[in-house]
Formats: structure tokens, sequence, C-alpha cells
């Protein structure tokens, strides 16, 4: 039996096509795509060939290379002979979260540090306190594989998208026997699936990115497009909010295997960084927001500084091969932890580049991994349908050592 | 211009139209460049140099264009034919031309004739394919909608649309060459020294070293390990005295300080004494307006200038008179951004002044240093497990966690673990 195919936002486009006249058509087109055109701000001499134009960007590209390299005067390891080495790192898993049917693609920290929302593959998101391990609230989404969800910053809403191509808001009731679907609000709009998305400072704001290579920030209770980034030439697969002093910014990575980091008042790009050689699939700011890790196809993770603007640590093994789809760093960024898809999470040495735990546990690969808001534990989520929450295994009778605070 | 156009297209004082012929097709309502001077002559009483002139420029404007030689936007004063450009094609009504649009076009006229498209625009067509290879499939696709709903309608209009979609891009093609500006701005940009950059990790790692339990453990336990959340208690906004840890992080930098409301709650009594308070509500008034809802906004910044910025406000902030300036001729247009220099303004003032003498000056905060709770005699033994009201609930959250358990071997003898 053929099932039809669901309309898809480019099969609406195509019917409108050949209902509406011609002079409509193209306003149509605008509607969705209404951005500011990249256009070069020199006025290009008509007698100028392309050819000469491309020879003059190839030039600079290279002249830019040199220009970083002459301000590279030391390699991090180098300066962090001088810092105690960590040890042995043991890890253990404190709270298993069963109860997702498929595999877990996404999952976000609420900032009251315990809940947590995930999402998975049949369709299901799940919001939970993974304390007690108690599910909260269960919402059924119209499409499957559901790659992105968000807790809102207030804690009242969660936000979640993936093959339908929208972003939707769900508010959180505390009402049992109220159907959370019934309220839900779309929000962002794109022409391929939702890769990535997450609220801004409130609740008031999302950032999304989709595999139609582009990144959007949106009004949540208009649904208007607010801003929309264009620079990558393929999808794009994860973004994070900078930390910084004048949040204005936030770092993107995509299949064309560039971090490109974005002004959200005028949506220009600002930096990119390009020395990744497969898809980037997870970005994480450092906890000063100087720097941002990734973590790719190609099995390393890269730590890139943006003052230097530079590549300046690569986290990388022979024995690791398999792709890392997702990082994140423990509170002070000295650890860097990697979700990778041989089912492991590698937790490296951010400043000597060293790896100082193996943690096994799961038995398909890891899609996704935070740490906690403060720090106390980080969770990861797999292919094989759960989530783990693990922090700092001791043992018996071990006591961290800590230097006494004058009280 | 558009003034003249639509005198031009008066039914009665206006321009003679008729069928002109175009090789064999007849194209209605179109008129030669002759009668177009000779009507702007008439109407504006002008010579017929002035009137080739203003016929040029409507030309090259794209408000009317030939027929028979597209690309040259010449004016001829003989009997050429030409054709009003279709107000929705006019350069001032509508859209920027997006490069989405431009690569539909050179699609279309791809498929339709091979090697039709000039070299200009092969080479056009080949950057957008390059630049935008991700949404070809669609262009690809709209191309042939469009060329299928054309081919429905009868020559003659088909050939007049044809001629309007080509006029159009004829001037108003997006450039489509790569930024070269941004090679040229990111060569010109201020880059650290590795050396420095890298000695700052080093800096941060050591500062955070103990505030990352992770690394060093937290106080009375983790909760994530012990099933005692006395962690979390303690640690609340509403908490009545902040532990040692905290009120340390509010001295590591400013934004700290901002981002824990009770941090912020006690500079803010500081600002109060030193009269200088209404910077901080200015800052946070900002931040409620650049987050806030889209609705809000024109409200919003209305509240803002009344309060803060015009003469003789009740909580008046000093903004050198530049960015003041700047701000107060934004906000006749009002939008979410409008206050970021003056906010940055001030945030820095307070950042620079303010916050430093703070942490000289403050008075030591009284601050607990949580007893560290003893592993328990069973470690086998698992606490209940209590959850805790969701943020989701409106009323106000009072934490129920009770038991602030504090130093002290426990012994509980349940063990349940609450499971679903």
């Amino acid at each position: 039996m053929d099932l039809p195919r669901v309309l898809s936002l480019q099969n609406i486009l195509s019917l409108l096509f050949f209902l509406l006249p011609a002079s409509a058509l193209t306003t149509g087109i605008y509607m969705i795509f209404s951005t500011k055109p990249e256009m070069a701000t020199q006025e290009i001499q008509p007698n100028e060939t392309l050819t000469n134009l491309k020879a003059e960007s190839d030039t600079l590209k290279t002249k830019l290379e040199d220009e970083r390299a002459k301000l590279h005067d030391v390699e991090l390891h180098q300066v962090a002979e001088k810092v105690d080495g960590l040890g042995q790192f043991i890890m253990k898993t404190r709270r298993t979260l069963k109860g997702h049917g498929n595999k877990v693609l996404c999952m976000d920290w609420c900032k009251d540090k315990r809940r947590i929302v995930s999402s998975s593959q049949d369709g299901k998101v799940i919001v939970w306190d993974a304390f007690t391990t108690n599910k909260e609230h269960a919402v059924t989404m119209p499409c499957t594989w559901v790659m992105a969800c968000a807790y809102a910053p207030s804690g009242c809403a969660v936000a979640c998208g993936g093959l339908d191509n929208k972003c939707s808001v769900y508010p959180l009731s505390l009402d049992k026997n109220e159907n959370l679907a019934a309220k839900k609000k779309s929000v962002a709009m794109h022409t391929n699936y939702l890769s990535a998305c997450s609220f801004t400072n409130s609740d008031m704001q999302i950032l999304t990115s989709s595999g139609d290579g582009t990144c959007a920030l949106w009004d949540v209770e208009s649904g208007q497009l607010l801003q929309s980034f264009h620079g990558h030439a393929a999808d794009v697969l994860c973004l994070d909010l900078a930390p910084s002093e004048t949040g204005n910014t936030f770092v993107s990575g995509g299949c064309d295997k560039k971090a490109n980091v974005w002004d959200m008042r005028s949506g220009q790009c600002i930096q990119s960084f390009e020395t990744h050689e497969s898809d980037i699939n997870s970005v994480r700011y450092y906890p000063s927001g100087d720097a941002f890790a990734s973590g790719s196809d190609d099995a390393t993770c890269r730590l890139y500084d943006l003052r230097a603007d530079r590549e300046v640590a690569i986290y990388s093994k022979e024995s690791i091969i398999f792709g890392a789809s997702s990082v994140d760093f423990s509170l002070s960024g000295r650890l860097l932890f990697g979700g990778y898809n041989d089912y492991t999470i590698n937790v490296w040495d951010v400043l000597k580049g060293t790896r100082v735990s193996i943690l096994f546990g799961h038995e398909n690969r890891v899609s996704t991994l935070r740490l906690s808001p403060d720090g106390t534990a980080f969770c990861s989520g797999s292919w094989d349908h759960t989530l783990r929450v693990r922090d700092r295994g001791y043992h018996l009778g071990y006591i961290p050592k800590r230097t006494t605070l004058s009280g | 211009m558009e003034r003249v156009i639509v005198a031009m297209q008066d039914p009665d004082m206006g321009m003679k139209m008729r069928n002109q012929r175009l090789l064999i097709t007849v194209i209605p309502h179109a008129m030669t460049g002759n009668d177009v001077i000779e009507w702007l002559i008439q109407k504006y009483n002008i010579t017929e140099e002035e009137a080739r002139h203003l016929g040029g420029l409507l030309v090259q404007y794209g408000y009317i264009y030939p027929l028979r030689e597209p690309r040259s936007l010449l004016l001829r004063s003989d009997d050429s034919p030409y054709r009003f450009q279709t107000p929705y094609f006019w350069t001032s009504s509508r859209w920027p031309a997006t490069e989405l649009d431009y690569a539909i076009y050179l699609a279309k006229k791809n498929i339709r004739k091979q090697g039709e498209l000039v070299d200009y625009e092969k080479e056009n067509y080949s950057i957008l394919h390059k630049r935008i290879n991700h949404t070809w499939d669609f262009v690809v696709m709209q191309a042939r909608e469009q060329l299928r709903a054309s081919k429905q309608r009868r020559k003659a209009d088909r050939i007049v649309l044809e001629c309007q979609e080509q006029a159009y891009w004829l001037i108003n093609k997006p450039c489509v060459n790569m930024p070269l500006y941004y090679h040229y701005t990111t060569l010109g940009r201020n880059r650290v020294k590795s050396s420095i950059c890298l000695e700052s990790f080093m800096k941060y790692s050591e500062q955070y070293l103990h505030h990352d339990p992770i690394m060093s453990g937290c106080l009375p336990s983790n909760p994530w390990i012990s099933d005692d959340t006395s962690h979390w208690t303690i640690n609340t906004d509403m908490v009545g005295i902040p532990t040692r840890l905290r009120v340390e992080r509010w001295s590591f930098s400013f934004m700290e300080l901002l981002n824990d409301s009770m941090g912020r709650r006690e500079f803010m009594i500081y600002l109060e004494k030193e009269f200088s308070a209404e910077n901080l509500c200015f800052w946070v008034a900002c931040e409620d307006l650049r987050h806030g809802e889209s609705s809000k906004i024109i409200l919003k910044v209305e509240e803002v200038y009344k309060n803060f910025l015009a003469p003789g406000a009740a909580r008046w902030v000093n903004i050198d008179s530049k960015t003041m300036e700047r701000t107060l001729e934004g906000i006749k247009r009002p939008h979410r951004f409008i206050m970021d220099d003056a906010q940055m303004h001030i945030y820095f003032l307070m950042k620079k002044d303010s916050y430093p003498r703070n942490l000289t000056s403050r008075t030591p905060t009284l601050a607990i240093v949580p007893q560290e709770t003893k592993k328990s005699v069973f470690p086998f033994m698992r606490r209940q497990r209590h959850s805790s009201p969701s943020p989701a609930m409106v009323t106000q959250a009072t934490e129920d966690d009770g038991k602030a358990k504090g130093a002290g071997p426990t012994g509980t003898s349940s063990t349940t673990n609450s499971q679903i």
C-alpha cells in the first residue's frame, strides 16, 4: 500500500506556483526567504572579471592564514606544563532514565538543575525530574526524528522540532489531564529539518539552526523571524549561545566543516574557522566565552580561541576512529566531555590535551551530552534509548582534597 | 518619476498606444520611442533634448523597457517598440532582489534554451550554484514550475511577461560576487598573541577549580551522589545567607555578580548608598527590552525614556552626549536594540567604577560554609529522593525539600527508589 507522502513545505509551494499567477509567485519566495542579499559593499567595475576576483579572494585567504600564524607563539600544552596533571578520573552513572521507545537524539537541562527534557526518534518528548527519575510530562510530536529540544529559562515551557522543519514551543501544564499538544505554538519555519534550537536569555526568543543551511532568530509570541544568518554552504548541525557580557553572539557548526561566529543583531558572520576535516556535529563555548570547542565526524574535538582567531588545541587519539557527536565543558573549563559514535564518552584535560577517562555504559552511540547548570553532573543521551546522569565516582573512603576556606 | 509614468498611462490624456508588431507576434499596448518623446514634449512643454534625456532615464530605471533590443537600455526616437513595466517590478515598490530569485530566473533561462545565458550570467549562475547548493533542488523545481505555468498562457502574454522579467533583472541583478569585503575586514582584525590567550585559560581553570563540583566536589555533598539536596537548598535565590563560595564568585567578574540574583540585590543596596542605583535599574530595564516580547517594545522604550533619559527624569542616567544624541534619535524609530549603546555605556561605567569599589569597601558578607556530610555508615542504603515543585508552577515556588539535613550520620531505614 502506498502511503501518502507528507506534504513538505516544498510540495506546498509547488502547488501554489501552479495555482497563482507569475507575478505573485516570486512574492511567495520572498516571504519565505526574506533576507538581506549578501552584496559586496565594494563597487565592482564591470570589466573586472570574476576570475580576477576569485584569485584576489584566494590570495586574501592565504594572507589571513599568515597573519593568524604570526601571533601564534606558543602551543597550549606547552603553557600547560606548569599545571598539575589530573590523574585517574573515575566517573559513575548515578541515574539511568529509561522510558524512551527509540533513539534519544537530544536533551537539555532546566535551570533548576535537576529537570531534563529529552527527545527521541519516535517523536516523543519527555520532561523528567532526573533526580527522582520520575517522568513529569510527555508530548508526542507529529513527526519522527525530533532532533532538537530545549528547556525555557523560566522552566515553564519546552521547545522542540525535527523533521517537521519547524520549532514548536509547548507550555508545560501541571494539570495531568491536559493535553500539552493543545497549547502548542509553532514558532520557527525552515525549509529543511531542524537540527538544533535554543532559547536566548528569555522565554521570548528562540535561535534555531536547520538543514537548509541557515540559522534564524524568532520571536516566540508572534512567530516572526527577527534575523536570519546565511553563510554556511551546507546543513547547519549545531549552535551555542555565547555567555558574554554583551550577550550578542553565537557559534554554529555545519556539514561544510566550518564553525561560524555570528552577531545576532546584524546577522553578519564575524569569524569563521575551517580546520575540521568533516561535519561538525557539536559546538560549545568555553565557560569564559573566549573560546569554543567543537566535535566532528573526523573523530577529533578542537578548541578555537576567539581572540587569537585560531584553533589552539586538538583532542584526538589514534585509537579513536569514530566521530564525536556532542561536547561540553565542566564548570571550570578544565574538562571537556565528548560523546562519540563508538558508544563511549571520552573525558579530556582541556589544558594538557590528554584524555583522563573513558566512560562505557551506553549500548549504542552517544548522541547528546550536556553539563547540568551548576556543574554537579552531566547527562548523556544515546541511541540505546536511555539517558545517563554521571558524576565523579570515589573509591570507598576517598574524600576529595579541598583547601580550607577561611570562614 | 512614477508620476510621469502614471500620467503617461492615463487613458484620456496619456499616450496613444497601439498594437505593435514584434517580428511575427503582435504585442498589445506598446508604443514607439518617438511617441514617448513627442508626448513628453507636449505634456511638459520641454525641448526635444530634455524629453530624450527624461525618457532615457525612465528606461534606465526600468519603468519603460524596449521590446526589440532588451539589453540596450536606451530610448530611441524612432519606431522601435517600448512598453510600460508593470508596477510590480518598479524599482521603488518592491523587495530587494534576492539571490534566490535571481537564481530561479537564471535557472529558468537555462532550462528554456540551453546556452542562452550570456557570459556574465553563466558565471553568476555557477557562483550561485555553489553558494546556495543546498537549496538548488528548490531553485530548479521553482524554475520548472514557473515555466510550466507560463506555457499555459497566450504567446503574447508570455512574451510580455518574459520581457518584463528580463528588463527587471537587467537593472536589479544582485551582486553575486564573493563577499570580498569580509576577507578585507578579517585581515584587519585585531588578534591577540597565543601566549596571552592560553594563559587566560590557565587562570580561569585555576580560579574556578573549587567551584567546579566535578573537579573538587561540593558541600555539603553532591546531590547526585548522596541523594541529599541540601546543596541545592542552600544555594537558591531566596536563601537568607549565601554560601562562601557563592560570595567569592561575585568577586571574579562583574558578569558573575549580575548573573546571580542575590549578588545583584546586594549590589543594588550598595549603589543606593552611593546614589547611583539608577544605573543598575536602567541596565535591568534595557535587558528587559532586549529579551522581552516584541509587542511590548514600543511601550518599554517609552517607559525607559520617561524614567531614565528624558531631561528632568526621576532617575536620569549620566550618558555621554554623543551616545545620548544617538539614542534619542533612534527612539523615533524604536526597535529591540535601540538602547544597546546606552546600555553598554552604563554597564562599563558600573564595571569600571562601582563594582571595584564595592569589592574593596564591602563589609564581609555574612556567609556560611556548609559542613561536609559524613559518609553514611551503610553506603548501600539510599535515602529517599524527594521530588521538588516544578518551576512550571505559577504560584510561589517554595522549596519543599524540608529536612535541612546538616552533618551527622544518616541511617534511614527506607531505601525506596521512586520510579515509573
